[in-house]
């Protein structure tokens, strides 16, 4: 009797895993894994990494891309790059800010200080496609959670168990290191470009990084610490992203252990209280059985 | 709920009060020396699960409700907002969203476990349908309530599912007129999704409580689905028995709701929601959330679209006739040797359904889909009014008491007196 039910079980499964595979193929190639220092249940952010991946940003993304959520005020806030307050204010004085309407009822510009946010990199959408040849440059403040590819079966279950959460920055990561010359025969319209993981293979942005376009701070010896390299970039600046989609993640997964250490403790005194509440009648039927 | 509470009030204000409004006594009967089956498994923790988290909603749900912007062009950054500057702002909405999908796990498993053990069967049928109206108000909160961050799949998922009330001849589009507020989904269909989204939990907690009524009325079945007949040998007292096992399942049930939101805090949402509505850009798939995959995938399963809409609301109103439709007299599967093959059955294919309402609606998924669209109904329509005539129940034990003893769990025979008699005729 058993046997039938596994039997039938057995055969759902087969029949629906079948056509996985159709589903992985539309979209890009799967993006590698990368190892994020902020990965599984006691991440943190990189401090030197976002501070590196925020200069990338800055010299090269911010052009096109806006970072409009992000206040410069947040660059110095624990869990964050952690820029020093001196920092940030210099920083900030160096964007030009809209503001006003002053007494005279016009509006004025004046230097950024840290509570503003980022300024737009363009008035509008309107303006951001006009100048990108009809493509609108996402904003980055939450894109990072925005992006994402698929796992398929098995593996977006064991994902939860993993805590694996970093598609994101492993599809930014892979998408900038993926723009390859176009296989023979395909054919790409104007003002596109091939890159193996956006689906359908096809980017209207160019290839944004090259090799030492970014200079990266340097160490006691006169050296970058870490190469100047379009994989090194590709990954500081997906960091610096997924900290910008959520600032708060550091804090999120200290609070979390501390939360499920106390819920373990809490569940066991009452497995014991239950069960000697339960022994004045002989103990529970079920849970005894 | 009961009229002969046995509830005695001490102290001389309490007599005074209780005199005047007996809800102390109201409190006493219904959750203290209210009896309880003794062999009640964890599966009948669930309710209690589902009442925290329901508070749990409103609460989180409330603050969350300070801090956002019911306006189309302010609610995504009202969410970000929330995200970034609101002092644990994440945590609160992080709880909020994430809240939702635990309420439908522990529901499912509450439904779930009312299916396996006959939990529907008379004297619970009004019981039971109370339980069907919480669930579609369940839908309908959750549904409006992933509208409101204004994301791509909010948006898009909003002109789907209000678009399908117009598959109805003649009323459907000015249904669909009403709904959106104009002519298309826009701020005025985020405006009355959002005082709706904030109505219906308060319309839940009202039914929860006729939900409860009609259980302590009734009482509570069992495992063995033999109904008490001895309150003094069945049963014991709801406190502190049931109350201390409730605690301990709710904390339990907590640790795997911190997991989701602390480590995993976006798996069981979408992607594409963190990008801000846009009604000149359609999604590559637009998927409505988890718990609607089953039912999303026997709308798109039936070739016409009233026909689609029809067979999806018939999936869950079915289960309303459910007392009627399973024919046999025996509750628990436990003692139905074919009906619990059928129950797994059934589970594995909401299960199949659920992957198809999360995958293209083309070639095999169709086909797959339409297949255990078919035998959903089929199970109800079918499988259960014929397995009553046909199948062989095994001997029932003669009652809960005799069944605890046959698992070799007997122990002393409980003092009675903080046992209420419950409203029942036996």
């Amino acid at each position: 009797m058993k046997k039938t039910t596994l039997l039938i079980a057995g055969a759902l499964a087969a029949f629906l895993s079948a056509p996985l595979a159709a589903l992985a193929a539309e979209g890009g190639a799967t993006p590698p894994r990368q190892s994020w220092s902020f990965s599984g249940p006691f991440g943190t952010f990189d401090r030197a990494q976002l501070q590196r991946g925020f200069k990338v940003y800055k010299e090269v993304c911010a052009s096109c891309h806006s970072l409009s959520m992000v206040s410069f005020r947040n660059l110095s806030q624990p869990g964050g790059p952690q820029f020093s307050r001196g920092q940030v204010e210099a920083l900030a004085a160096t964007y030009q800010i809209t503001d006003g309407p002053n007494d005279s009822g016009e509006m004025f510009q004046r230097p950024g200080r840290p509570a503003d946010k980022f300024p737009k990199a363009f008035p509008n959408e309107n303006a951001a496609r006009a100048a990108n040849g009809g493509a609108y440059p996402p904003d980055f403040s939450v894109l990072a959670k925005a992006r994402t590819y698929s796992r398929g079966f098995p593996w977006f279950i064991l994902d939860a168990f993993t805590q694996y959460q970093e598609h994101g920055p492993d599809y930014i990561t892979a998408l900038l290191n993926g723009y390859v010359e176009p296989p023979p025969g395909v054919t790409l319209a104007p003002g596109q470009h091939y890159n193996l993981y956006m689906p359908g293979n096809a980017i209207a942005m160019a290839k944004p990084l090259s090799d030492g376009q970014v200079e990266y701070p340097k160490g006691p010896d006169g050296r970058a610490p870490v190469p100047e390299t379009v994989a090194q970039y590709a990954k500081d600046v997906s960091a610096f992203m997924m900290w910008a989609a959520e600032p708060h993640m550091e804090a999120r997964k200290q609070m979390g252990f501390k939360v499920i250490i106390f819920l373990i403790v809490f569940a066991g005194l009452l497995y014991f209280t239950k069960k000697k509440i339960w022994g004045r009648i002989g103990g529970d039927p079920v849970s005894a059985a | 709920m009961e009229s002969h509470s046995t509830y005695v009030p001490k102290s001389g204000f309490a007599k005074w009060f209780e005199s005047r409004l007996p809800i102390a006594g109201l409190v006493h009967s219904s959750f203290i020396a209210f009896p309880v089956p003794r062999n009640l498994n964890y599966f009948w923790t669930f309710g209690a699960i589902l009442m925290f988290m329901l508070v749990a909603q409103i609460v989180t749900g409330i603050v969350l409700v300070m801090h956002y912007t019911p306006e189309a062009t302010k609610a995504f950054a009202s969410v970000e907002h929330i995200m970034r500057d609101v002092n644990y702002g994440w945590l609160l909405r992080y709880l909020h969203a994430n809240g939702a999908s635990m309420f439908f796990i522990a529901v499912y498993i509450h439904i779930a476990r009312g299916l396996y053990y006959g939990s529907y069967k008379a004297p619970r049928e009004v019981l039971w349908i109370l339980g069907v109206i919480i669930f579609l108000l369940m839908m309908a909160t959750a549904f409006m309530g992933y509208v409101l961050p204004w994301g791509q799949m909010s948006f898009w998922g909003a002109t789907v599912i209000t678009n399908l009330f117009g598959a109805f001849p003649i009323i459907g589009e000015p249904i669909v007129t009403w709904l959106w507020g104009g002519y298309a989904v826009d701020n005025p269909t985020l405006n009355r999704f959002f005082s709706l989204h904030y109505l219906l939990p308060f319309m839940i907690a009202g039914v929860v409580i006729l939900h409860v009524w009609a259980l302590h009325h009734v009482g509570q079945n069992n495992p063995t689905g033999v109904e008490v007949k001895s309150v003094k040998k069945d049963t014991i007292p709801f406190t502190p028995y049931a109350t201390v096992k409730d605690a301990f399942a709710v904390v339990c049930f907590f640790i795997f709701f911190a997991w989701f939101v602390f480590y995993i805090p976006n798996y069981l949402g979408h992607a594409d929601n963190y990008i801000e509505a846009n009604p000149a850009v359609t999604p590559a798939h637009i998927v409505p959330e988890w718990y609607f995959l089953p039912f999303y995938a026997i709308l798109r399963a039936i070739p016409s679209k009233l026909g689609g809409v029809i067979a999806m609301f018939g999936s869950i109103a079915i289960l309303a006739f459910l007392p009627w439709l399973d024919t046999s007299r025996v509750r628990s599967s436990t003692y139905r040797p074919l009906y619990k093959q059928f129950f797994w059955v059934f589970i594995v294919c909401v299960i199949g359904l659920g992957y198809l309402g999360g995958a293209p609606a083309e070639g095999g998924y169709v086909i797959a889909a339409r297949i255990l669209t078919a035998y959903y109904f089929a199970h109800f329509l079918i499988v259960l009014p014929l397995l009553g005539l046909f199948e062989t129940p095994k001997p029932l034990p003669n009652s809960i008491a005799e069944s605890v003893l046959e698992n070799g769990h007997g122990g002393p025979a409980l003092a009675a007196g903080a046992t209420a008699a419950p409203d029942r005729k036996s």
